[in-house]
């Protein structure tokens, strides 16, 4: 079997098994769902993913140990995650492909040639890195003012790198290395003396917006599956909706039509992981390259070259993407080989990256820190909307870790859960937020499944008793991810005279976080005057009452001066049905000369008596208040208000526990 | 400037006059064009704006699936095992063959509204729904669907409840609501339901509908039990019908017309209801109830609950529009008890 056909089986394979994996990511019990399918596989090979982690939490998240395997395999033998593993880049290689179909060898050649413009994804890695490094560098420098050992052991590293920098020639001469010594030596010594002892978190996890595997899987959970499930009806029977999928969906297009533009654009220009794997390779052990054999220069090498790193010439070997069309298209006499040996035909190291931009870019990087977080949104000026899934970690600690997957968002079983937009802070964006007018449900109370879906641990898989504050967790009380706020201009009850409570009936919190306060409240422009008595029924006077609007149960009325109200069992235009014989006022039984006690004795008709009187009608209200040390902001009431625009009854992320520090209520209340 | 006659050969006096031939098939083809617009648009001719507000609503309510033959209308069973409760409350009322027979396409209508363990009782217990599937296909039922539209996640709902691998157990078939299941219906002298969307689709070929709700505390009804257990026939905004929930219960009551329904008081929750959560909300009130009067059934249902018809509004403004009884012990209903 020749070895391009190996690869193209490789990728199918894998390329199914990510459309597998992103398809079974749905809570439920068959086979075809969860279950235990590895459904984040893919960013746990992403070494990207385990780099960028490592680098702002300082510690490696277990799973993310798969990482280390794809490293070992790119030491070994090159960008094969790239060329056989990758589905983003299967995509890529097979869009291309179809574009390419037809063409011309020399169009081909031409569109397969190095482009300056490949250097562009070493420096978004260099700038996500940088942004991501911020807290580590400053960690490593407070450290040294308290650690000897430390501090002379990175001298040391230091003055070896600079040394061995020297002896390549990369710096120039001795002096020179002495000069940069010196000035780390100098800005280490001035940073250790003015920074404060106690800094807050410095990194930020960018990686998402244009790493492949998290990009794909965005793509897919949010917009791919979602619009074919809009064809089928299948995996979602309510249908699936994602706030600004536009954007996330118009970004995974664009690139895979970019291919048409310049094969496998986004490989070869934007993307970090595969800068990663291209530093990391650029010392593999096997790799593409001449064998010394007799070339004849045919040039079919770099027609159908993926990487466009040139296998004729100085091969590029940092961009060369292993799909192995050079070694198939190299005819009889083989002068190309993929050996433990250079390539004979000489090799590029260089990726391309100049020193005023490496500069440029750490600068770009480290800036986005402080831009990102000047703005408060990790402190006071934290967004109230902002209600993140149950187990998230702290927010600077979760963002931190999020790599904006958006797996947790494809598992959640009511669609409740949504990439955020800008509203949140622009390094929010794509990560999960609860937007409970959206979905089947709000939050619902016997799920954790985003938790386990979580590749990076920015949500911590709970188990039920955590987030319920029950056994093991009972002194803790549960997990909190809001508070629901009744808006009493809005709300029926308390606003606008008519019942409701949907709310109430709907917390699933026991006891409920919502109870309710009954009231009767007698309706304004309901004022009327009593002309006869028949029975239970009052006849008025003047009156336009809509027939049978009063009649629903909820309704009261109640003759002044009397100590009660009655319920209305029937109504016309001018007619009151009560429930038993009117109670009539006290004053007025006595005024007739009979005795008040005797007022029931005197049979079901006095006309003389009730005629006159004034009668009120009230409703009978159910008003809705919300305990805070009950409610854990779960969502469902407002998803269940019937104030369909605006809810009456909505959740902001106040009295979150994560954190600690959005309590509304005073500690033992 | 002169060279524009050669950019443009077409253009100028230069031009030669086209040939007969040429005209007419000229003339030919923009005769098609403008013939193929004008039709094409005289078919899509619509002289009515758009707007849903006076739209005729199709009329698909469903049909009367009531009881008509002899027997007794009522039982009462009490015991603590739901399944070997209810086939003696079914043996009492004369045999499911009384109700089923061979063919027949059996709904049943359970509460599934919430994502919660059926241990909680805030949902038709899967036990009960499972003999109930069992039973139908053993009195010759040729299918036996199981449907709500919950509250929860649909798909929660069904599964957590434990209801859907049940069903599936016992050789029924769930029916998860999605859109395209419903249909906009209005109910004749119906004052709420107009134009609504109510469940339509897994009605087809359906001949026998059996309601099965548990007893529960609600602050608004008064109570959950088998006639608010309608509520999951509608979809839609339907929460705005708390603005008038004897209302909707009693117009409920006049769309369905089941053949029979089971009221399941094994377990009443009391408090906290309709969503519980607490085995601290329920109460071991070990009946079972079977009755093709879902209003008796309810208003006997009441008194687990420690409440009385009364306290219900809707039991007897549906009793008044002759669709049932509150006096359900003029119903007689046999009442017999299964040891356990």
């Amino acid at each position: 079997m020749k070895i391009t056909t190996a690869r193209r089986i490789a990728q199918g394979f894998f390329f199914s098994l990510f459309v597998w994996l992103c398809l079974v990511a749905t809570v439920g019990p068959r086979w075809t769902q969860w279950r235990g399918w590895p459904i984040a596989w893919f960013l746990q090979l992403d070494p990207l993913v385990a780099l960028g982690t490592v680098l702002t939490t300082h510690s490696l998240y277990p799973a993310l140990g798969w990482a280390v395997a794809t490293i070992a395999l790119t030491i070994l033998f090159g960008r094969v995650f790239c060329g056989f593993i990758c589905p983003f880049g299967a995509l890529h290689q097979f869009v291309g492909w179809l574009g390419r179909l037809g063409r011309r060898p020399k169009d081909k050649m031409a569109a397969n040639a190095y482009r300056p413009a490949q250097v562009i994804k070493y420096y978004i890695l260099l700038a996500m890195l940088a942004a991501a490094a911020g807290n580590l560098l400053f960690d490593l420098v407070r450290a040294t003012r308290t650690s000897v050992g430390l501090a002379l052991g990175l001298a040391a590293a230091v003055a070896l790198l600079l040394f061995w920098l020297t002896l390549r020639q990369i710096i120039p001469n001795v002096r020179r290395a002495l000069l940069i010594g010196a000035g780390i030596l100098v800005g280490w010594t001035v940073a250790a003396l003015v920074l404060s002892a106690h800094g807050g978190t410095l990194a930020l996890l960018q990686i998402g917006w244009l790493d492949p595997i998290p990009l794909l899987y965005r793509s897919f959970n949010l917009f791919v599956l979602p619009a074919g499930d809009l064809a089928v009806e299948r995996w979602f029977p309510s249908g699936r909706l994602y706030v600004g999928v536009g954007v996330i969906g118009g970004m995974f297009v664009a690139l895979v039509l970019l291919n048409l533009v310049i094969p496998r654009f986004f490989c070869r220009i934007l993307c970090p992981l595969g800068a990663l794997l291209g530093l990391i390779g650029r010392g593999t052990l096997w790799s593409i390259g001449k064998t010394g054999a007799k070339c004849t220069e045919c040039a079919l090498c770099d027609v159908d070259c993926e990487g466009a790193c040139t296998p004729m010439g100085p091969i590029r070997v940092s961009e060369c993407l292993m799909c192995m069309n050079c070694l198939d298209n190299c005819p009889t006499a083989k002068p190309l080989g993929y050996r433990p040996r250079p390539s004979s035909g000489g090799e590029v190291a260089d990726v391309g990256m100049s020193r005023r931009g490496f500069v440029a870019t750490l600068t770009v990087g480290l800036a986005a820190v402080p831009l990102a977080r000047l703005d408060g949104s990790t402190k006071g000026n934290w967004s109230p909307g902002l209600i993140r899934p149950p187990g998230s970690v702290a927010e600077e600690e979760f963002l931190a870790r999020c790599l904006k997957c958006d797996a947790c968002i494809r598992v959640c079983p009511t669609n409740t859960l949504q990439p955020a937009g800008l509203e949140h802070g622009w390094e929010a964006l794509w990560t999960p937020v609860l937007n409970n007018r959206i979905g089947t449900s709000g939050c619902q109370l016997n799920c954790i499944a985003c938790g386990h879906a979580c590749p990076t641990g920015a949500i911590r898989p709970l188990a039920l008793d955590e987030k319920y504050g029950t056994g093991d967790f009972a002194d803790r009380g549960p997990i909190r991810i809001g508070l629901a706020y009744v808006d009493r201009g809005r709300c029926l009850p308390w606003a606008m005279e008519r019942p409701c409570i949907v709310c109430e009936e709907n917390c699933p919190v026991t006891p409920k976080a919502i109870t309710v306060s009954e009231t009767e409240e007698t309706l304004r422009d309901h004022v009327l005057t009593v002309a006869a008595l028949e029975g239970t029924t009052l006849k008025l006077a003047n009156a336009h009452l809509p027939p049978g609007g009063f009649a629903s149960g909820d309704y009261l009325c109640r003759l002044a001066g009397s100590d009660r109200s009655q319920r209305i069992v029937a109504n016309g235009a001018d007619t009151l049905t009560l429930d038993a014989p009117p109670a009539l006022p006290v004053g007025t039984a006595a005024a007739s000369g009979a005795p008040a006690t005797s007022g029931d004795a005197e049979g079901p008709t006095s006309p003389p008596v009730a005629a006159g009187l004034t009668a009120t009608i009230q409703v009978r209200l159910q008003r809705p208040m919300v305990d805070p040390s009950r409610c854990i902001g779960c969502g469902v009431c407002e998803h269940e208000c019937p104030m369909s625009g605006l809810r009456a009854i909505r959740v902001t992320a106040d009295n979150e526990t994560r954190g600690g520090t959005h309590g509304v209520l005073l500690r033992g209340k | 400037m002169n060279s524009a006659p050669d950019q443009n050969p077409a253009a100028g006096s230069s031009t030669p006059a086209p040939s007969r031939r040429e005209f007419v098939t000229r003339g030919l083809q923009v005769g098609a064009a403008l013939a193929l617009t004008g039709g094409v648009a005289s078919w899509l001719w619509n002289r009515h704006p758009p707007g849903d507000f006076n739209r005729e609503a199709a009329a698909s309510l469903l049909p009367d699936f009531s009881d008509r033959t002899a027997g007794p209308k009522m039982a009462i069973v009490t015991g603590r095992e739901r399944p070997a409760m209810v086939r003696r409350a079914l043996e009492a009322m004369g045999g499911v063959q009384r109700f089923i027979k061979r063919g027949d396409r059996v709904m049943l209508k359970v509460n599934a509204a919430f994502a919660s363990p059926a241990i909680l009782s805030a949902t038709t217990h899967p036990d009960l729904a499972a003999e109930l599937v069992r039973l139908c296909l053993a009195a010759g039922a040729a299918s036996v669907v199981v449907t709500d539209n919950p509250i929860n996640d649909p798909e929660s709902c069904f599964t957590l409840t434990g209801i859907a691998p049940a069903v599936r157990a016992a050789g029924g078939e769930v029916i998860l609501p999605r859109p395209g299941l419903f249909a906009p219906g209005t109910l004749p002298g119906g004052r709420l339901i107009r134009d609504w969307p109510v469940l339509h689709e897994p009605f087809r070929g359906i001949t026998k509908l059996i309601g099965v709700a548990p007893v529960k505390h609600h602050n608004r009804a008064g109570a959950s039990m088998t006639m608010k257990n309608w509520y999951g026939l509608l979809a839609g905004r339907r929460n705005q019908f708390h603005q008038d929930i004897n209302g909707i219960i009693v117009e409920l009551a006049m769309m369905v017309r089941p053949t029979f329904v089971i009221l399941d008081g094994t377990a009443s929750m009391m408090a906290n209801g309709p969503t519980g959560g607490s085995l601290a909300d329920l109460k071991p009130t070990q009946t079972m109830i079977i009755s093709t009067d879902g209003i008796a059934a309810d208003a006997f249902g009441a008194t687990l609950l420690d409440k009385t018809s009364a306290d219900l509004p809707y039991l007897a403004r549906a009793a008044a529009l002759g669709l049932g009884t509150v006096d359900f012990a003029s119903l007689h209903p046999i009442r017999e008890s299964v040891a356990s």
